[in-house]
């Protein structure tokens, strides 16, 4: 019950704040120009692991794109204009030049595609210090604790809040045995310590632990590797951590014991799916086919929400600058519409976007997290991931 | 046994519930009242017509006795209806056709088309019965239609993911929301142009003016409120948050909103919340919330205001209010995805 008052009592601040910010719109004044650096590298065509899916080269554009189209329609009615330009450094260039010498002063936000290790690179360039960075890319939990930076927003959910949506929806179903397969990347190792953090969070039990050692040319050994893999103790459900696809694919159907597999394949948690349609989404879901002629992938959904929480927060103020549109995403008042429900904000000690995660199997949504009944006195969205108790995050200093 | 079945929360995820569960939870009075006033009130029966988005279909409803009369073929995805004011004609947008179908209220034959532009879904009639305007989602357009000559006058460019449209009754205003730029936009029909806006709550949905056409309510689907705005001054002069025990936030998404004649009391639906809100129109409280189908999306009044019909989206049903008892009489089963309801007197 107490969590409820406290809930409401958050809604009503919420929506006083709002009220206040209250402004009607007969513009006709000179325009404000807000403009926005889109950043990312080229990168190599991975070797295929599949026939099905086609490598996407350009994941993150098209969102930045359709969410300036969406913040310069309402701009036509509070006097703003937005100007996205794009930054992609060929594949031999180097991203801290291009930063340096052609995103220069002109551009206060900056919408960062690249990999995790090259992030706080770039925040702690003393030319990023005033400016606002989205990273729309990296799932990565030590970018949202101990390497958090001040000038750093992370707009898709890290590895622990997927992990987190993951083992609700488990403890949902009772699969409370766990046998956990992880494979040999670094990236596979971060997953499954999220995935263990996520079942001691939430009481699910790991019965059994293996890593992949088999080979990932499984087409044609899959059957026999994957029912002597996975001949082990009693358990209820697989999970798996091969966040690059390399083998996860390969245990459904082929588990010595009938189990549903999830995870990084089978059922997995994403920020976004073409699966999804409630809330509206399948508004944006067409709008972003007919433009980028394909569907929207996670990073297109994070670079759209980027450059929408830009727009969002300056419709709000009626301010450019950057200090005043950051203080607006951080605070209480400040709630971006992302087709998942409840609205989405940042988390105001580490500068993650708090948000419901999706729960798709490849065909079909299953379930959106956080699962109804996990409860939270403030909002049941940071029933997912480091809430503030937890965080390591010492970015205010 | 009858409260308990209107505030109880547990019905809320149950999708099988036959038909007849409602006539034996009801209490077994009420239920004869209706039957018995549907020999009575033959004269002054009225007509209900709902679009039923998955049957391409439009569900033809007799209130009174609470049934189903027939189901006819109309074209693809039919969404938002209106009837014209003299009761003569029904415009049934079928957004799958990219047109608004013009249907003889009598015969139910299909009589002409409107050109609508992209996947039309929600639009409004003015009261003087010539204009239509319709809004289109995908292009950030409201289109202005003339009915008589089925021509578009005018494009209006709107925010983005034009939902809601309304026009008051004193003809004075066609108000749009836009759903992501979170505002709703004051048209003049005169000269079909912006000429106020006013930022309002995320996701505004769906807009209803008061009978007097000094108040425009308006629901907001992601924060979970009412607003009500001034048509004077176009300022949001009271917000109305909805709190349903039981029922989580995210849940409520406020959609469908109707004020009666009098501006006594306001109706909301309140979608997958499966709940309609009254509210007093006079002081803004919420006096309740009554359980009807699930995902519960449009309302309507009978002509004579005593009674309040709403669609319920995935309950594939409508569910009748009788307004004075203030209490959900009958639930009438109608075929897949009831969007729209239109009344005729």
């Amino acid at each position: 019950m107490r969590s409820i008052n406290l809930s409401l009592q958050f809604t009503i601040k919420f929506l006083f704040i709002i009220h206040l910010l209250s402004v009607n719109f007969v513009y006709a004044g000179s325009k404000q120009t807000i403009n926005i650096a889109y950043l990312t590298q080229e990168q190599k065509v991975p070797p295929p692991m599949s026939n099905l899916d086609a490598f996407i080269k350009d994941k993150g554009i098209w969102g930045a794109e359709l969410a300036t189209d969406d913040n310069n329609t309402t701009g036509q009615f509070t006097g703003q204009q937005f100007v996205l330009k794009k930054f992609i450094v060929p594949l031999d260039g180097n991203v801290i030049d291009t930063f340096n010498k052609a995103i220069g002063d002109q551009y206060p936000y900056v919408v960062v595609n690249l990999p995790s290790d090259a992030i706080n690179s770039i925040a702690d360039l003393p030319a990023a210090k005033q400016k606002l960075l989205f990273d729309v890319a990296s799932i990565d939990d030590v970018l949202r604790n101990e390497q958090c930076r001040h000038n750093v927003l992370h707009l898709l959910p890290n590895r622990a809040m997927r992990a987190d949506a993951l083992a609700q929806y488990m403890m949902k179903k009772r699969w409370n045995k766990w046998f956990l397969v992880i494979g040999a990347t670094e990236e596979d190792r971060l997953f499954a310590d999220a995935l263990r953090r996520a079942a001691k969070r939430f009481g699910m039990k790991i019965v059994e632990e293996k890593t992949w050692e088999h080979t990932y040319d499984a087409r044609r050994t899959a059957q026999s590797d994957v029912a002597v893999f996975s001949q082990v103790d009693d358990y209820d459900v697989l999970v798996v951590a091969d966040e690059q696809g390399r083998f996860g694919e390969y245990l459904e159907y082929r588990t010595w014991n009938a189990r549903p597999v999830i995870g990084t394949q089978g059922l997995i948690a994403t920020a976004w799916h073409r699966t999804h349609e409630q809330w509206g989404s399948v508004q944006i879901q067409n709008r972003f086919k007919e433009q980028a002629g394909r569907w929207m992938e996670e990073q297109d959904y994070a670079a759209y929400l980027a450059v929408r929480a830009v727009g969002e927060a300056a419709t709000r103020t009626q301010s450019t600058e950057v200090n005043r549109l950051k203080a607006y995403m951080l605070s209480d008042a400040f709630a971006l519409q992302g087709y998942k429900g409840n609205p989405l904000s940042f988390r105001s000690w580490d500068g993650q976007l708090r948000q419901p995660v999706l729960l798709a199997a490849p065909r079909s949504l299953v379930a959106v997290a956080p699962i109804e009944g996990f409860l939270h006195p403030k909002t049941e969205l940071d029933t997912l991931g480091y809430d503030q108790a937890e965080s390591t995050c010492k970015w205010s200093q | 046994m009858r409260n308990t079945f209107v505030s109880g929360n547990a019905y809320g995820t149950d999708l099988s519930r036959p038909l007849a569960q409602w006539a034996t939870k009801v209490a077994p009075t009420a239920v004869f009242a209706i039957l018995s006033m549907a020999f009575v009130a033959n004269a002054q029966a009225e007509t209900l017509f709902v679009t039923l988005e998955k049957d391409n279909a439009l569900a033809v409803v007799d209130p009174i006795a609470g049934k189903l009369i027939k189901t006819v073929g109309i074209g693809q995805r039919p969404r938002g209806i209106v009837i014209s004011p003299d009761n003569k004609f029904l415009y049934v947008a079928t957004s799958d056709d990219n047109t608004i179908q013009i249907i003889d209220a009598e015969t139910l034959k299909v009589v002409g088309q409107l050109p609508s532009g992209d996947d039309p879904e929600t639009f409004a009639i003015n009261a003087a019965g010539d204009r239509l305007y319709v809004s289109n989602e995908d292009d950030s357009l409201v289109t202005v239609i003339d009915i008589a000559d089925k021509k578009v006058v005018k494009q209006i460019k709107v925010g983005v993911e034009p939902e809601g449209i309304t026009a008051s009754p004193d003809n004075r205003w066609v108000v749009s929301a836009s759903e992501t730029t979170n505002m709703v936009h004051w048209i003049d029909p005169k000269t079909n142009t912006i000429v106020e806006n006013t930022l309002v709550d995320p996701r505004p949905r769906s807009l209803g003016f008061t009978a007097d056409s000094q108040q425009l309510w308006v629901t907001s689907e992601m924060a979970g409120t009412l607003m009500v705005l001034d048509v004077n001054t176009k300022q949001i002069i009271k917000t109305i948050p909805f709190d349903v025990q039981g029922v989580t936030r995210d849940k409520i998404q406020p959609v469908g909103v109707v004020i009666d004649k009098d501006s006594k009391r306001g109706y909301v639906a309140l979608g997958p919340a499966n709940r309609v809100a009254v509210i007093n129109a006079q002081t803004f409280e919420v006096e309740s919330y009554l359980l009807v189908g699930q995902r519960v999306w449009n309302l309507a009044f009978s002509p004579d205001q005593k009674r309040l019909y709403t669609t319920n989206g995935t309950s594939n049903d409508i569910s009748i209010i009788d307004l004075d008892s203030q209490k959900v009489t009958k639930s009438v089963g109608v075929g897949n995805y009831p969007w729209g309801v239109a009344v005729k007197p």
